[in-house]
């Protein structure tokens, strides 16, 4: 099916700034299922509330746009009442880590199958640039005006520490690594997690001279590198993109089918 | 097939008697987080549901519990989550979105002293008005409450039915008192009480169909997550697609919408109970725990041969402003029966032409109100002293 089937015309030009990241995720993600071929009716998306989560306004599958920092929730029930459903849940970083870092955790913990996007622009973008646990220290913000002292969560690490089973990074400079890291991530039976650095030239960047959309994706060429690579062990500073997890663990979903035979059995007994 | 039916006649706490109501109307996915006086309603749900091929998940919190049961019922399930106070609480802001994109789903507050930890052992009704305005902005609610246990089940399967029928969130607020006690109750066959099932749209695929634009009757008609209608549902206002709008007549027409498909319909809604109205020159209005006790002193008033008659509310909110003026418009005095500071007295109140003749009675210490207490405080109306 073409690219533009996916996709709901009628909706655009989008509502994002120029330069803003979240339309080339946009497009990624959209590239990504169409070379899976999925139909439009098997694929829900679920998001909160912030510029990233405005996403699924144009994207012609079931969409779901809940509250800030809930999304994962309400995915949860999604997927668990009808697992054949394929749920794709894209988030802001201050949706999925600060007021939704609980509910991000504990949906990683239950390793279901569900596929989160962490689009990571370390700043509230939608509320007018304010600091977010992924801005990092030293930064400035509409809220930090004399820096920020919060250190950031690693996003890779926590999500690893949360049992996640597929964890990837990567940036919207690099396009088609995005698009196949995706495709594998929505394949994953499991919770998968693709943190993605997407720039906020209007607020992020701009706040901390930055420059202009262009020079905000040189940096993410020039500050990351494939992980494993040489380089890092040389600069720790740098950002390493890739798939850092890929393994296999009990999906919740499909735990809980066995659940359903195991009481079946147990009330057969009783009677 | 009546004969491998398990016995009908059991005894039972009030929470599993909301369970055997949720499972009679057909509940299918349940979303919770443990918490007193409601735990027994998650324990036992645990163990039914999976059985019968439904889901069971306990949550990390109550906000990620209505958060689940929203996301479920838009793949076509009926869902349940419970709770108390303090995850009533957390639950209001996912409560609203359910009103907002016309969610069926059923809340259950059993309720227990508050603000805050409060009293999480004891009875009280001090979380009325929460359930009518506990979410921000405006907007209609129902809410609906039982004495017994009987009603209990009974009012837990017209949680169901209002859910389906009107696609909105339905609040049912039992209390300490009626949850944990145990008394008799008999379980209907089945097909005895009429069950309202999910609306589903007749449009064909490859038809446009509108999700929020509503049919001649007033029901709007859904289509499951994972059919072949894909539409968009969020808590911003939206037009009859479900995508977000800001223009002021969609706005309007939309809360106005939400509004009056409850307001409109509240006789309809209103479930009640009366006692030796026809006549009665003291009318008690109670309803939950605490109707019992007001049922227990009418009962003994009327053998003194004293024309004292009881209102027993069960639907809350829409409150029934005509039908409580109707019961009560001729009493010489109206006493209202609760265990909070006078929520449900300030809505009857407002229902009475002479409000100066209504008068609270409760109690606010975690102590059921006993029909002792109820005489004692008629003495003082009554100015016999104490
Ligand atoms: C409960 C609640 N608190 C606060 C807000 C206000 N709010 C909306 S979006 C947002 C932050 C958005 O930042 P992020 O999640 O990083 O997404 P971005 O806009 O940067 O893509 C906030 C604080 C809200 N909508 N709801
Ligand atoms: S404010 Fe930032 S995140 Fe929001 S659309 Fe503009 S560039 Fe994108
Ligand atoms: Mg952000």
């Amino acid at each position: 099916m073409a690219i533009d089937k996916y996709l709901r015309e009628r909706f655009f030009p989008h509502m994002w700034c120029a330069g803003c990241g979240h339309g080339t995720v946009l497009n990624a993600l959209v590239r990504a299922i169409e070379t899976m071929g999925m139909s439009r009716n098997e694929i829900v998306m679920v998001s909160g509330i912030g510029c990233s989560s405005r996403i699924t306004g144009y994207v012609d599958v079931h969409t779901l746009h809940t509250l800030h920092g809930r999304a994962l929730a309400f995915a949860t029930g999604v997927k668990l009442s009808k697992p054949e459903l394929n749920v794709i849940v894209p988030m802001g970083d201050g949706d999925a880590l600060a007021i939704g870092g609980n509910h991000f955790i504990h949906a990683a913990r239950r390793n279901i199958a569900i596929t989160a996007l962490v689009m990571n622009n370390r700043i509230y973008g939608m509320t007018g640039g304010q600091y977010s646990p992924l801005s990092g220290c030293e930064v400035l913000a509409a809220t930090a005006p004399y820096t920020t002292i919060d250190p950031s969560f690693d996003v890779v690490a926590l999500s690893v520490a949360a049992g996640a089973t597929f964890v990837a990074r990567c940036t919207t400079y690099h396009v088609k690594e995005m698009i196949d890291i995706l495709r594998q991530a929505i394949l994953h039976e499991g919770f998968s997690v693709v943190e993605i650095l997407s720039p906020c030239p209007t607020y992020f960047g701009r706040s901390n001279k930055l420059g202009d959309a262009a020079e905000m994706l040189r940096g993410f060429k020039e500050d990351t590198v494939p992980v494993g690579s040489a380089a890092k062990q040389k600069n720790p500073e740098l950002i390493e993109r890739g798939i850092f997890v890929q393994k296999e663990k009990p999906e919740y979903c499909a735990a809980y089918e066995k659940i359903m035979q195991k009481a079946r059995s147990a009330a057969g007994e009783t009677i | 097939m009546p004969s491998n039916e398990p016995e009908l006649v059991r005894f039972i706490q009030g929470n599993e008697a909301c369970v055997e109501g949720a499972l009679y109307a057909g509940l299918e996915f349940f979303a919770g987080y443990p918490i007193t006086p409601s735990s027994e309603i998650m324990e036992h749900l645990a163990r039914r549901l999976p059985r019968r091929g439904g889901k069971f998940i306990q949550m990390e919190d109550e906000i990620a519990s209505m958060c689940a049961i929203i996301g479920a019922s838009l793949t076509g399930r009926k869902v349940l989550t419970a709770t108390s106070g303090p995850g009533f609480s957390l639950m209001q802001e996912a409560l609203g979105y359910a009103v907002m994109a016309e969610i069926p789903c059923v809340i259950v507050n059993v309720q227990r002293g508050g603000p805050s930890t409060g009293l999480p052992t004891q009875i009280s009704q001090g979380d009325v008005n929460q359930a009518r305005w506990g979410t921000h902005g405006d907007h209609a609610i129902i809410a609906l409450t039982a004495s017994n246990h009987q009603d209990v089940f009974a009012m837990t399967v017209e949680a169901f039915n209002m859910a389906e029928s009107y696609r909105t969130p339905v609040v049912l607020l039992f209390d300490e008192v009626v949850g944990h006690m145990r008394e008799r109750m008999v379980l209907p066959q089945p097909g005895r009480i009429a069950l309202v099932e999910r609306l589903r749209t007749s449009v064909p695929e490859g038809v446009d169909y509108h999700p929020y634009l509503p049919r001649e009757d007033g029901r709007l008609p859904m289509s499951d997550f994972g059919g072949v209608h894909r539409y968009n549902v969020t808590g911003l206002y939206h037009d009859m697609w479900g995508f977000p709008s800001d223009n002021p007549k969609v706005v309007h027409g939309l809360i106005r919408h939400l509004v009056d498909k409850i307001e409109n319909n509240v006789d309809a809604i209103a479930r009640y109970k009366s006692y030796y109205l026809d006549d009665a020159r003291t009318v008690l209005v109670s309803y939950g725990a605490t109707a019992r006790s007001a049922l227990h002193v009418v009962e003994s008033q009327r053998r003194k041969g004293q024309k004292f008659g009881l209102l027993e509310l069960q639907t809350l909110w829409p409150f029934p402003y005509d039908i409580v003026g109707e019961a009560c418009g001729r009493a010489k005095q109206v006493l209202v029966v609760e265990m909070n500071l006078g929520h449900i007295c300030a809505e009857v109140k407002k229902a009475l032409n002479n409000p100066r003749n209504v008068f609270l009675i409760n109690r606010i210490d975690g102590v059921f109100i006993s029909p002792t207490d109820i005489r004692q405080a008629l003495r003082l109306i009554d100015g016999r002293g104490v």
